[in-house]
């Protein structure tokens, strides 16, 4: 038996044997063929085998999701089609004899580094698409098989390096039991979309669970964020028992999704879904959501080669709106710039995105996208219950522009004939310690606050969420984060307002006592958080948490903090 | 020889679906035919090479053709840059299993 300690990304229990996920080693050596002519009729049949794979995956992109991303392949089968790329491989092979993969990597690479030095993000992006084909004739050359899931033939814990998104849409769900990457933080892709899909996760491991054995036998306890090796029996049995307690309170909670979620002592609170599309509708209905807490607007503007115009917003929140009957959405406006940008708008590349020219900063410079988004949520008003929140903001000036901004919209809109509900109520992200530091001034400007913990937590331990090396300090559990989630619900309770947060931290089991106690009025998280979360809430009463929360304001770091919820609230370690 | 200057209008410039439809259409001809952007001149048919011109919006790129259908070429190639890239029937027609 042999533990490795991790960061707790995603809790829950997973036993089962560990599957390998690597991307296949490509390596190969650089040498002179004696049959150059052979050497290149390999190389051709390897190309007509990528352009076969791609003309299918192309296909089945276009059925799935559609043109957009058809194109993506379309393009990387021109590329494997370029004269002048052929042309070169074949100078490369049939001129100086060299094989087949070092005449396709130098001459890709080549392309990939012209393209990497154009000073223009959107073409320096095209780099990845030259080495992903080229990644993929260098597959077929070495005969390396193309899915690296091949092989997870039974429910599997996945030990990883790390995994991006298009890692993990080879993934078969079904058999996955649960991720334990030596690289990442609490807010990585795995720890995000291990939270969506309710498997335990662990990141930030030590290199060592690499070499383990695959099939050996594992058990992860995402809550504590570490891996067992060979676990006894006895752990075994103890893993069992809280896997059972757990599966009872989540049928539970499953059952009772669409009550609403008040404490044993009568407290109520909303729990609402973040959502960042129509699809996610149905998801946080069927979630027992009472309403939306944060819709990301963001997804109308990806995947676009121009701008939504009004009449495509307005379409798309309108069926959002009326989705939801009477029950809140709140519709968060662009946030966009930085490390998120648009190929379609010019916006300069920045040393520090975090901290740099987006979201309401980007909206306040730019009205001709910021205006279209407003006149489009102002008219899908009528449709039901919708608020508007302004993310990123930093100064009150900012809240007081944005809304000059909205009437202006909401006048053209009422002299043009439109109909606008009549009161719309308006809030902020807060989620720039500057915000929550003041929150009692913009609590007169608002009706209503969101905090943001994932931002607001690298923002106040300056620590860089995506840096794994200083993941572990960047936790939204640190007191000083606690401490302005309170100074913001204080705030925002002596001006009779109501506070959301919509991080990561609302869905957080070990989060939610505290949060409680704190006088969070609404908790928005992804939809198969929400019925756990409500039974949760429901088993605590506003007094213990109460208690509760003034004990972890007043320690010292993260660790203390949750250790502290484990020990008051037992029932909450998952 | 044939030669016409064009201003890309486009949003994302020479980039993405405009690049490929570009080459795409080039491709149809027999003719050579070279796009100069700046310091670099580039064959037309290679994606990868018009991708390396890196001609963002409003870039000013000429066109050089030669060969017997060279006038229907740089015919076709300027009403595809001047309606901003719209794929028409006949491109979508002629092209689009093309790959």
């Amino acid at each position: 038996m042999k533990s490795f300690q991790g960061i707790t990304a995603s809790s829950g229990i997973a036993i089962g044997p560990a599957f390998h996920f690597h991307r296949g080693d490509l390596y190969f050596e650089r040498h002179t063929v004696t049959d150059p002519a052979a050497e290149w009729t390999r190389l051709k049949v390897a190309l007509a085998t990528a352009r076969q794979q791609l003309t299918a995956v192309a296909a089945r992109a276009k059925a799935e999701s559609g043109k957009e991303e058809a194109d993506i392949f379309e393009a990387h089968i021109l590329m494997l089609e370029d004269p002048d790329l052929l042309e070169t491989m074949q100078q490369a092979i049939k001129g100086q004899s060299l094989n087949a993969e070092a005449a396709l990597q130098d001459a890709t690479e080549n392309y990939a580094q012209l393209l990497e030095t154009l000073d223009d993000e959107y073409f320096g992006a095209r780099a990845a698409d030259v080495r992903d084909v080229a990644t993929r004739v260098l597959r077929i050359l070495l005969g390396v098989a193309e899915s690296p899931t091949a092989g997870l033939l039974i429910p599997s814990i996945i030990l990883a390096r790390d995994l991006t998104p298009s890692d993990t849409v080879l993934l078969d769900k079904s058999l996955v039991l649960g991720f334990c990457t030596v690289e990442g933080g609490a807010t990585s892709h795995t720890a995000i979309l291990s939270r969506s899909l309710g498997l335990p996760a662990v990141v930030g491991t030590a290199p060592e669970v690499l070499e383990i054995p695959p099939g050996a036998t594992l058990a992860l306890d995402g809550g504590a964020g570490t891996l067992t090796l060979e676990p006894g029996e006895a752990l075994i049995a103890a893993y069992r028992r809280r896997q059972t307690a757990s599966a009872t309170l989540l049928t539970q909670a499953r059952k009772d999704a669409y009550a609403p979620a008040s404490t044993r002592d009568g407290h109520r609170v909303e729990v609402v879904a973040n959502i960042g599309n129509v699809a996610g509708v149905a998801a946080a209905l069927e979630a027992g959501a009472e309403g939306v807490g944060l819709l990301r607007t963001e997804f109308l503007y990806l995947e676009q080669t121009h701008l939504p115009d009004e009449e495509e917003q307005y379409q798309a929140y309108r069926a959002i709106v009326e989705a939801f009957g009477s029950q809140p959405v709140i519709l968060r406006t662009l946030d966009i710039g930085g490390d998120k940008g648009l190929p379609y708008l010019d916006l300069p590349h920045e040393m520090n995105p975090f901290l740099g020219f987006r979201a309401i900063r980007l909206c306040l410079a730019r009205p001709e996208i910021f205006k279209p988004q407003l006149r489009a949520a102002l008219r899908a008003s009528v449709g039901g219950n919708l608020k508007i929140m302004f993310p990123m903001v930093a100064t009150v000036a900012e809240v007081r522009a944005a809304r000059t901004i909205l009437e202006e919209c909401r006048a053209e809109l009422l002299a043009e004939g439109q109909p606008v509900a009549e009161e719309i109520e308006i809030g902020i992200m807060v989620e720039i310690p500057a915000t929550a530091v003041l929150a009692e001034r913009f609590a007169t400007e608002v009706d209503f606050f969101s905090i943001g913990t994932n931002d607001l937590t690298q923002y106040t331990l300056a620590a860089d969420r995506t840096n794994a090396l200083v993941a572990a300090l960047g936790s939204a559990f640190q007191p000083a984060v606690l401490h302005l989630v309170r100074n913001v619900i204080t705030a925002a309770h002596a001006e009779g307002k109501w506070v959301g947060l919509c991080g990561e931290l609302a869905g957080d089991p070990l989060a939610i006592p505290i949060l409680l106690g704190l006088g969070l009025d609404e908790f928005s998280m992804n939809p198969p958080a929400i019925p756990l979360a409500k039974q949760i809430i429901r088993a605590l009463t506003l007094e213990e948490t109460q208690k509760l929360a003034r004990a972890a304001l007043a320690l010292d770091d993260a660790e203390a903090v949750q250790e502290l919820v484990k020990r008051r609230a037992p029932a909450v370690n998952l | 020889m044939s030669q016409i200057t064009l201003i890309i209008r486009h949003e994302v410039g020479l980039h993405a679906r405009p690049a490929a439809l570009f080459v795409k259409t080039a491709k149809q001809f027999e003719s050579d035919i070279r796009i100069t952007y700046g310091a670099r001149q580039v064959n037309a048919k290679s994606v990868l090479g018009v991708l390396t011109l890196g001609a963002g919006q409003n870039a000013a790129i000429t066109i050089d053709v030669e060969g017997d259908d060279a006038d229907e070429a740089l015919a076709t190639l300027q009403t595809l840059v001047e309606n901003n890239f719209v794929e028409n029937n006949f491109v979508e027609n002629n092209f689009g299993e093309a790959g």
